[in-house]
C-alpha cells in the first residue's frame, strides 16, 4: 500500500510462515483485535442489560447507592484513565515513528496511571468494606435508609446495585490487570528495541485493548456514580 | 504497511476535549434537569466514547471498512439484547 | 489427476512428524482438528451413555432403575455435555478446523497458536466438567435456571458453570481465527463469491460464536458470584429476577442452536452438488441464508419463555419474530432439493446422511414452528414434544451433518476409505434408530408427558418402550462408523486426491495433505461447484 510494504519483499524476520506479506500479517492482527474487542462488548453488555433492567425497577436504591460512593475517587480514577489514553496512543506514535526512548517512557507511563487507577480503586473498595455494603451475609445498607429516609430504601434491592457495582467495577479491575500485564510485555520488548516503524502492531493491538477498557469505564462513571447527585427536595 | 501518523497535538486536543467533557458530566450531574440528567450522561459518554473510537483508536483514518463493521456490528447486538430484554420488562412489573 | 500412485511415500501431515510431543505442541490446524476429533468423541460417548440410561429407566413407568435425584443429574449432565462438549465444537472444531483453511487456499488458520489455544481450554473445560461428573454432577437441567442453580441445589454447579465458561472461550477463539482467516488469508482469485457454502456457514456460525458466547459466559459468572457471595441478582427472595437470567441465558442459547446447525447445513451444501453431479441451486441464496439465520436468531431467544412470564406484548413479538427464522431455512431446503432435480444422483454413504440431515431437520424445523406459535406452545412446553422437536434438529440434523461430513471427507483426512456398504448400512441404521427413539416423542409429548421426571403414568409405557428400544438401535449406528473408520486407518483402500470427483479446494491437494496444505499457493479461476466442468472418472462412476 505504501513505501514500506516495498522493503517486506525480502526475507523479513517478524513474518510468521503462513502469511504471504507482513500487510496481511497486520491486517489479520487488527481484525482479530477488533473482533475480540466486540466480543468484550457483548461480555459487559450482560451485565450492562442486568443493570438497566434493576435500575429502572428499583430506581430509589440504585441512586441512594450512587450517592453512597465516593464521587471524587470515580472522577479522578476516570481523568487518570483518560491521561492513559493520551499516553498509550502518542505510545503507539513514538513506536510509529521509531523513537524507542519515548516509546519505553510513555509505556511506563501508563502503567503507573494504570497502577494508580487500581490503587484509587483499591480505596473505594475499602471503603465500602468498611461501610458493611459489600454484599453478602454481612451485609448492612441501614446507614443508606438513615441517610435518605424519603427513598424508603429496602436492603435486598440496594444490595442488587452494590452487587452489581462490585461485578461491574470487579470485572472492569480484572481488564485493568490483564492489560497491565500486557504492557508489562510491550514495555519489555520496547526496551530490546523489538519495535519500530515497520513493525509495531503489538504495541498497537495492546493500544486497542486498552482504550476499549478506558472506554468502558468512561460508561461506568455516570452509569454508577452519576445516577442521582442532585439535591433532594 | 506503513500506518497514517497522527499529529501529537491533536492527540492532546483530544485529550483536553475528554477532560472537559468529564468535568462537565460530573458538574451536570448536580443540576436538577429532571430525566434529562440521564440522557445527558448518557450522550456525554458517548461523545467521549466516539473521540477515543475514531482518534485513539485510529478508525477515523483507517481505509479498512471491516473495522467499521465490526464496531457497528458489535454496537448493535448490545443493541438487540438490550432493546429486546427492556422491551419485556417495559410492558409488565418486576416481580 | 493422475498422481495417485506416489501418494502413499511423500510427506503429509500426518508423518512429518512422529511422538506425542509434536501433536501436543502442535499448531498445525489439521492436527488440531484431530486432537478435537478424539476429544468430542470421547465426550459424545459419555455424553450418549447418559442418554442410555436416560432411555432404560424410562423403559418401565415406575421410578425401579434410580433415584429421582440420580435421574436429575443423569439428563442434566446428558445435556450438558451434549451441547457444550460435543454439538457446540463438533462441526466447526473438527471438519472446520481441517477445512477451512484448505477451501479457501491458505496454508494455516490466521493465528495457529490461538487455536491450539482453544483446544486446551476446551480440554481444561472438559476436564473439569468431567470431574463434576465424577464428583457428583449437576441436577439443575443444563440451562442452569434461577433459583434452583442459586439458591437450592446442592450439587456441583460452581465447577459447571465454570467448565462451560472455560469452554466458551475456547468457541470464542475459534470463532475468531475463522472469520479472521476467511477474511485475509483467501488464495488469489478466492472471492468471497466462490467461497464454498462450507466457509459462508462456518463464518455465520462465527459470528454467533463471537457475539453470543461472551453473554452466556457473563451470565454463568453471575451464577457463580451468586452461589458464592450471595449476591441476589437472580433471587427473587433477594429482589432479583429469575427471568432476567433466562433472558440472558436464551440470548446466547437459542442462537447456540444455529451454531449447531449451520455448519451442518454448510456440509450438506457440499455433498448434495457433488452427489448430483450439479451445481447448487441458488448459491448466493443459500449463502445469504446463513448469515440470514445467523442475524435472525439473535431476535427470537423469549420464546423459550412464553409460560416464564414474560410480558403478554413481549411473547406476542418474539412469537412473531420466531417465524421469520424459518424462512431462510426453508430457503435452504428448497435449494437443496432443487439441485437434486434432474441431477445424477448416487446414494453413497454421504449422500444418505444428507437425505436424512434434509428430513429430519425439516421436521424438526416445522415442529419449532408449532412451538414458537404462542397459544401451542401452552400446551407442549416442558414436554416431550419438545425434547423430540430439538433432538430431530441437534441429533437428526447436526449429528447427522456431523456424520455425514465425516464420512465426505475421511479419504482427505486419513488418505483411506472407509467400506462403503458398512457406511451405508450405518447410515440407514442411524436412520431407522432415530426415528424409532423420537417420534414416539412427539405423540408423548403431545399426549401430555412432561420433560425431566423419572417415571410416568402406565398408559405412556408402549410408545417409551418403542423410544428406549429405537435409542439402542441408534447406539449400534454410532459405534460403527467409529470402528470402521479406525479399520480403514490401516486396511482401506487408499484414497486418492479426489475420490469423489469432487469440487473444492481441498481436493486439489494430496490425501492426506502436506503440513502446509498445497505445494504452491493455489489462483482459484473457477466459480463453486462447477461441475459441468468435472468429468466423472470411471473408477468412481461403477461405484453407482
Amino acid at each position: 500500500m505504501s513505501d514500506s510494504s516495498v522493503a517486506v519483499e525480502h526475507h523479513e524476520p517478524d513474518l510468521q510462515h503462513h502469511f504471504a506479506d507482513m500487510g496481511q500479517q497486520k491486517d489479520a492482527a487488527s481484525l482479530g483485535m477488533w473482533l475480540f474487542l466486540a466480543t468484550e462488548i457483548m461480555f459487559f453488555g450482560g451485565m450492562f442489560c442486568a443493570y438497566l433492567i434493576y435500575r429502572r425497577a428499583y430506581y430509589n436504591e440504585f441512586a441512594a447507592g450512587s450517592r453512597s460512593i465516593n464521587i471524587w475517587l470515580g472522577a479522578i480514577n476516570t481523568v487518570v484513565l483518560i491521561c492513559s489514553s493520551l499516553t498509550v496512543a502518542m505510545g503507539v506514535r513514538a513506536a510509529q515513528m521509531g523513537k524507542r526512548k519515548l516509546l519505553v517512557i510513555l509505556l511506563i507511563l501508563t502503567l503507573i496511571l494504570g497502577l494508580a487507577f487500581l490503587g484509587i480503586k483499591g480505596i473505594e473498595w475499602h471503603d465500602k468494606y468498611k461501610e458493611h455494603h459489600i454484599p453478602g451475609p454481612s451485609f448492612d445498607a441501614s446507614d443508606i435508609s438513615r441517610e435518605y429516609p424519603q427513598l424508603h430504601i429496602d436492603q435486598s434491592h440496594e444490595q442488587i446495585f452494590f452487587s452489581l457495582y462490585f461485578a461491574m467495577t470487579g470485572l472492569h479491575a480484572l481488564h485493568m490487570i490483564i492489560g497491565i500485564g500486557l504492557f508489562l510485555y510491550l514495555t519489555h520488548f520496547s526496551w530490546k528495541g523489538r519495535y519500530g516503524p515497520e513493525y509495531y502492531t503489538p504495541v498497537e493491538m495492546g493500544g486497542l485493548y486498552w482504550h476499549f477498557v478506558d472506554i468502558v469505564w468512561i460508561y461506568l462513571f455516570p452509569l454508577l456514580y452519576l445516577i442521582d447527585r442532585k439535591p433532594l427536595g | 504497511m506503513s500506518a497514517h501518523i497522527i499529529p501529537a497535538k491533536l492527540y492532546v486536543t483530544i485529550w483536553l476535549a475528554l477532560m472537559v467533557l468529564t468535568v462537565v458530566t460530573a458538574g451536570v450531574a448536580f443540576i436538577d434537569l429532571g430525566p434529562l440528567n440521564t440522557i445527558v450522561a448518557l450522550a456525554i459518554a458517548t461523545l467521549k466514547a466516539v473521540l477515543v473510537v475514531l482518534i485513539f483508536m485510529h478508525v477515523k483514518y483507517t481505509s479498512e471498512k471491516l473495522t467499521k463493521l465490526v464496531v457497528i456490528s458489535a454496537v448493535f447486538w448490545l443493541f438487540i439484547l438490550l432493546a429486546l430484554s427492556l422491551f419485556d420488562y417495559g410492558t409488565r412489573t418486576l416481580g | 489427476m493422475a498422481t495417485v500412485a506416489v501418494s502413499t511415500e511423500r510427506e503429509n501431515y500426518l508423518n512429518a512428524d512422529y511422538g506425542v510431543r509434536s501433536w501436543l505442541l502442535t499448531t498445525d490446524h489439521k492436527r488440531i482438528a484431530l486432537l478435537y476429533l478424539l476429544s468430542i468423541t470421547v465426550f459424545f460417548f459419555v455424553g450418549g451413555f447418559f442418554a442410555l440410561l436416560i432411555r432404560l429407566e424410562l423403559l418401565t413407568p415406575a421410578g425401579d432403575l434410580v433415584l429421582a435425584d440420580t435421574y436429575n443429574k443423569l439428563f442434566t449432565m446428558h445435556g450438558q455435555i451434549m451441547v457444550f462438549f460435543f454439538l457446540i465444537p463438533s462441526i466447526p472444531a473438527t471438519l472446520g478446523n481441517f477445512l477451512v483453511p484448505m477451501m479457501i487456499g491458505a496454508k494455516d488458520l490466521a493465528f495457529p497458536k490461538i487455536n491450539l489455544l482453544s483446544w486446551y481450554l476446551y480440554i481444561l473445560g472438559g476436564a473439569l466438567m468431567l470431574h463434576c461428573v465424577l464428583t457428583g454432577g449437576v441436577d439443575t437441567g443444563w440451562t442452569f435456571y434461577t433459583p434452583l442453580s442459586t439458591a437450592f441445589s446442592r450439587t456441583g454447579v460452581i465447577e459447571a458453570g465454570l467448565a462451560i465458561f472455560i469452554n466458551g472461550f475456547s468457541s470464542i477463539l475459534t470463532g475468531l481465527n475463522f472469520v479472521v482467516t476467511i477474511h485475509r488469508m483467501r488464495a488469489p482469485g478466492m472471492t468471497f463469491s466462490r467461497l464454498p457454502l462450507f466457509i459462508w456457514s462456518t463464518y455465520a456460525t462465527s459470528i454467533i460464536f463471537l457475539l453470543g458466547t461472551p453473554v452466556i459466559a457473563i451470565t454463568l459468572l453471575l451464577v457463580v458470584f451468586e452461589r458464592l457471595f450471595h449476591l441476589g441478582i437472580f433471587d427473587p427472595t433477594r429482589g432479583g429476577d429469575p427471568l432476567l437470567f433466562q433472558h440472558l441465558f436464551w440470548f446466547y442459547s437459542h442462537p447456540a442452536v444455529y451454531i449447531m446447525i449451520l455448519p451442518a447445513m454448510g456440509v450438506v451444501s457440499e455433498i448434495v452438488p457433488c452427489f448430483s453431479r450439479k451445481r447448487i441451486f441458488g448459491y448466493s441464496a443459500v449463502a445469504m441464508a446463513s448469515i440470514g439465520i445467523a442475524v435472525i436468531g439473535f431476535f427470537v431467544w423469549a420464546h423459550h419463555m412464553f409460560v416464564a412470564g414474560i410480558s403478554l406484548y413481549a411473547a406476542l413479538i418474539f412469537s412473531l419474530l420466531s417465524y421469520l427464522v424459518a424462512v431462510p431455512s426453508a430457503i435452504k431446503v428448497f435449494n437443496w432439493t432443487a439441485t437434486m432435480y434432474k441431477g445424477s444422483i448416487s446414494f453413497s454413504t454421504p449422500m444418505l446422511y444428507a437425505f436424512g440431515f434434509i428430513g429430519l431437520f425439516t421436521i424438526g424445523g416445522l415442529t419449532g414452528l408449532f412451538l414458537a406459535a404462542l397459544g401451542l406452545d401452552v400446551h407442549v412446553t416442558d414436554t416431550y414434544f419438545v425434547i423430540a422437536h430439538f433432538h430431530y434438529i441437534m441429533v437428526g440434523g447436526a449429528v447427522m451433518g456431523y456424520l455425514g461430513g465425516m464420512h465426505f471427507w475421511w479419504p482427505k483426512i486419513s488418505g483411506r476409505m472407509y467400506p462403503e456398504s458398512w457406511g451405508r448400512l450405518a447410515a440407514l441404521i442411524v436412520f431407522i434408530g432415530f426415528n424409532l427413539t423420537f417420534f414416539p416423542q412427539f405423540i408423548l409429548g403431545y399426549m401430555g408427558m412432561p420433560r425431566r421426571y423419572w417415571q410416568y403414568p402406565a398408559e405412556f409405557q408402549v410408545l417409551n418402550v418403542m423410544s428406549t428400544a429405537g435409542s439402542t438401535i441408534l447406539a449400534v449406528g454410532y459405534v460403527l462408523p467409529m470402528v470402521y473408520f479406525l479399520w480403514s486407518l490401516r486396511y482401506g483402500k487408499i484414497a486418492g486426491d479426489n475420490p469423489w470427483a469432487a469440487s473444492g479446494l481441498e481436493w486439489k491437494t494430496p490425501s492426506p495433505p502436506p503440513t502446509f496444505n498445497f505445494d504452491e499457493t493455489p489462483v482459484v479461476t473457477w466459480e463453486a461447484y462447477d461441475y459441468e466442468n468435472i468429468p466423472l472418472p470411471e473408477e468412481v462412476s461403477l461405484e453407482r
